[in-house]
């Protein structure tokens, strides 16, 4: 009962913070601390098998390809607050809460009886156990169940499929489209400039800069500019002064 | 082991999943969020198994997480599938089918 105490207040407190967290990655987490409570309190009600089973597949597959997916679908999967039915966040918290009050309570007043334990069941240990019910009883939904994986994952691959609708462009293609972007617009033949100042920074969030001193905008990848993390040109011009402006003349020091 | 505080804690789990799925307008923790009340009814189903001496219910929370990891699967392919054609992740913008 200690565990339930010490990962109850743990759990509902993560569960809250998916529902305020602005960003899928934080949910994502604090989703996993959930799962991974839940897989102790499984280990604390007599059940081994389940608890290994919590980890590896939610903990381990399904939060991994939540994930996955965020990293796909970006930085941009940002929350909107701007409601497209009026009223409708307020309404859905209000039903939800009386939703949640009126099951915990009736929960609270019901009476589940002795409680008899797993300890006669689990006798022969709990995986043979788990596996005589699994293989005898419900072996029809066991081999259901591997339809079923088989169908999801086939879908999966449908879903994710795309044809290609254009041909693939090889290297020769590019190299004409640059000689060509240069005859008619002028665009610079040679690769990009690299980032960064090297005296000080090779980082790729320093903007290369110019001889006349301002930044290089193709010096630095256009994701890290639309993040706005990159470091703004009178930051390193700062610090460049600092340094070219010492009290002792140069040549000395050191 | 009383079985109460489980119970009151998986449906105070699922009620904030609930909740989440209902408000949230972000199709990735809208998902997150029924994944959220599968788990809550898993505690369920582990502590009646407990509560009634057999392992009945374990095989249910077991097929439970069976099906959750197959839904998964097909409901982020879904949601990959709406982002690649419309570029956005909310729930509130595949609604071509209201007009």
């Amino acid at each position: 009962m200690v565990a339930f105490w010490i990962l109850a207040p743990l759990m509902v407190a993560s569960a809250l913070g998916m529902l305020f967290a602005r960003k899928a990655v934080h949910a994502a987490l604090l989703l996993a601390v959930v799962m991974i409570s839940l897989a102790v309190l499984y280990l604390v009600q007599d059940a081994p098998f389940l608890f290994a089973i919590q980890i590896i597949v939610y903990t381990g597959a399904i939060l991994m390809l939540f994930l996955f997916v965020v990293m796909l679908v970006g930085v941009d999967a940002s929350d909107s607050v701007v409601e497209t039915i009026r009223g409708h966040r307020v309404f859905s918290i209000l039903v939800g809460l009386a939703f949640g009050l009126t099951l915990v309570l009736g929960v609270a007043q019901v009476s589940f009886g002795t409680v008899i334990g797993l300890d006669d069941a689990n006798s022969q240990g709990n995986v043979p156990a788990i596996a005589e019910i699994l293989f005898t009883k419900y072996v029809f939904a066991f081999e259901v169940t591997s339809a079923l994986l088989i169908t999801a994952a086939l879908g999966a691959m449908v879903l994710a499929h795309r044809e290609r609708l254009t041909p693939k462009v090889t290297q020769a293609a590019l190299a004409a489209q640059r000689m060509k972007d240069y005859a008619e617009k002028g665009t610079h033949l040679g690769p990009l400039p690299p980032p960064g100042v090297f005296a000080r920074h090779n980082s790729v969030d320093t903007p290369a800069l110019l001889p006349d001193g301002t930044a290089a905008e193709a010096s630095i990848s256009r994701v890290l500019a639309a993040r706005g993390t990159v470091k703004s040109v009178p930051e390193i011009a700062a610090e460049v002064d600092e340094l070219d402006t010492p009290d002792t003349p140069r040549g000395e020091g050191n | 082991m009383d079985t109460t505080p489980f119970i009151v804690l998986s449906a105070i789990l699922f009620t904030i999943g609930g909740i989440g799925v209902l408000t949230r307008r972000n199709a990735i923790v809208v998902f997150m969020c029924v994944e959220l009340m599968l788990n809550a009814s898993n505690l369920a189903l582990i502590t009646f198994s407990r509560a009634n001496g057999n392992l009945e219910g374990q095989i249910a929370a077991f097929f439970v997480m069976v099906v959750a990891a197959a839904e998964v699967v097909v409901g982020l392919a879904i949601i990959m599938t709406i982002f690649r054609t419309r570029r956005s992740a909310s729930v509130d913008d595949a609604s071509l089918l209201k007009y």
